[in-house]
């Protein structure tokens, strides 16, 4: 009894969530179709997202290329195909960790950054005087914030693409002897065109998925400081567990079917 | 009491938390151009008549009427329209803390009108010398002291010169001097606007100065109301207590 109740308890609070992360998208898509968006609010939190992730981002990225290069250079030229390493490096950055890692990193500095803001908001009454005035909290905070991420994520992801690439070149010569034409050249037969722009999908998806869910976690925060930070938490949490599936998702349906 | 000299009205209005009932059957009529004070101990619900007053929130049950609109069940695009018509200065102020003073005051200026922006500042500047605030156009929120601020929240509560202004607690925690120069404000800001006020307050001193109506909130529900002579006269037991402030009485300590 006691388990049903707890499991009908869930099932409801998550409905509710959703209901409430559906109801936010719809509402932006509103704002977006009539174009009722606050430019000058959009390039700044643009400029101050990209900026601020720029460093940890390339950081990541290019110790994730090192690494896949110094693991896969060892193995390849035990098997005398040191020549693949470019591509292996390669594929794996533009298709999957570039995308992703971005997105977590993110996740963690924006996505946080957006809920504790937009929670103390909240807690401070600011989003209750945003609509006692007549304004939509959705088009004043939530539009500008989507549209911010959905520029810089993919920016962001392919300055990741291009650093993990050169670590893992740079790697791949000190380490095992393969010449940065080899590596080069091995790339390009391993990656085209298309699977950087599937990259870039997942990056917009991610930038969405960022984007709602902390602004929903911020918007719905409730009981003061400690609110806050819960808000900010679960932010990151739900996000970065949104992430991951929506990735493998879209894997599936982008490269999956070759 | 004829309808047309009812600016605002509660109409039988239940309000419930979840299980925590809040509001219970209050009815309070807001007299048009007059300003109505509300009393009641902390957490009585008086911030909650003044946010559904404005539309903030809904009742369980009941209806809310501001000049002849029923505030229930109304889409949000009608209220955003409704609520041009009503400001809320709140208790804390609640500007917006990434705006500077002056930008918080002209926002709704700026959102709502297409006024140039030379007579957006003009008009805010106005504004914040009619709540005595100069020099501060530049300043960020966290740089003013509270009463300040508070000031500050009056001036963007007015700018949109609206028929009803809701004040939350403009003078509790302030000193005796800033106290008495808010009140002031108050009166004058309703005479410049020539509209409604309902006011909040704990402060004996300055309800008996500004209130034309003052109404008492006790567990959840109007226990007194009337001109303000009639309620410092009056000798409902309720009132005598919070009048007094004496521990001995029906209110329980
Ligand atoms: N959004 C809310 N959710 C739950 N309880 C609330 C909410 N807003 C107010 N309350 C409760 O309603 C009661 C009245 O609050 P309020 O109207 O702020 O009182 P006050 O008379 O001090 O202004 C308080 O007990 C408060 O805890
Ligand atoms: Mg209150």
């Amino acid at each position: 009894m006691r388990v049903l109740e707890r499991f009908g308890a869930g099932t409801i609070a998550f409905l509710e969530y959703l209901g409430g992360i559906v109801s936010l998208i719809g509402e932006s898509i509103r704002s977006l179709v009539h174009a009722q968006i606050r430019y000058a609010e959009t390039f700044t939190q643009s400029y101050e997202l990209g900026l601020g992730s720029l460093l940890i981002v390339l950081l990541t990225s290019l110790f994730t290329g090192m690494v896949i290069s110094l693991e896969s250079a060892q193995q390849a030229v035990q098997f005398g195909i040191g020549s693949l390493v470019g591509g292996a490096v390669t594929y794996t950055s533009v298709r999957e960790l570039g995308p992703m890692l971005t997105a977590v990193v993110v996740a963690g500095r924006v996505g946080s950054a957006i809920a504790a803001e937009i929670g103390s908001m909240v807690v401070t009454e600011q989003i209750d005087a945003l609509r006692s005035m007549g304004l939509s909290p959705v088009r004043f905070l939530v539009v500008p914030r989507l549209l911010a991420l959905a520029i810089m994520l993919p920016l962001l992801t392919i300055f990741a693409d291009i650093i993990s690439i050169v670590g893992g070149m740079w790697i791949a010569q000190a380490y095992a002897h393969i010449n940065p034409e080899t590596f080069i050249s091995s790339a390009r037969q391993a990656v085209g065109f298309e699977d950087v722009v599937k990259g870039l999908v997942k990056a917009l998806v991610f930038a969405c998925i960022i984007a709602f869910v902390g602004c929903y976690q911020g918007l719905s925060t409730r009981g003061g400081a400690a609110g806050v930070g819960r808000a900010t938490t679960s932010a990151v949490v739900i996000s970065i567990i949104l992430i991951f599936g929506t990735n493998f998702i879209m894997s599936y349906l982008l490269f999956g079917t070759h | 009491m004829d309808a047309s000299s009812i600016y605002a009205r509660l109409d039988d209005v239940t309000l419930s938390f979840g299980e925590h009932v809040i509001l219970k059957n209050c009815s309070l009529d807001i007299v048009r151009g007059a300003i109505t004070c509300i009393v009641g101990l902390s957490g009585a619900g008086k911030s909650t008549i003044l946010r559904l007053l404005d539309g903030l929130i809904e009742p369980s049950s009941g209806h809310v009427y501001v000049d002849g609109h029923d505030l229930c069940h109304t889409p949000e695009r009608k209220l955003v329209e409704l609520r041009q018509k009503t400001s809320l200065a709140f208790q804390f102020a609640a500007l917006l803390d990434s705006l500077t003073i002056g930008e918080n005051v002209g926002l709704p200026l700026r959102e709502h009108t297409a006024l140039p922006d030379e007579k957006i500042r003009h008009i805010v500047d106005d504004a914040l010398e009619s709540v005595g605030l100069r020099h501060v156009y530049d300043s960020l929120p966290n740089e003013l002291s509270g009463g300040m601020l508070k000031r500050a929240g009056f001036a963007r509560a007015i700018v949109t010169r609206p028929e009803l202004v809701l004040y939350d607690e403009p003078t509790t925690g302030l000193d005796p001097i800033v106290t008495n120069l808010i009140t002031d404000t108050i009166l004058r800001l309703r005479q410049k606007l020539d509209g409604t006020a309902v006011v909040i307050s704990h402060d004996l001193h300055s309800i008996f100065r500004m209130a034309d109506y003052v109404a008492m909130l006790f567990e959840g529900a109007i226990i007194a109301y009337g001109p303000r002579e009639e309620i410092r006269t009056s000798t409902n037991p309720f009132v005598q207590q919070f009048l007094t402030g004496s521990e001995v009485g029906p209110i329980p300590v």
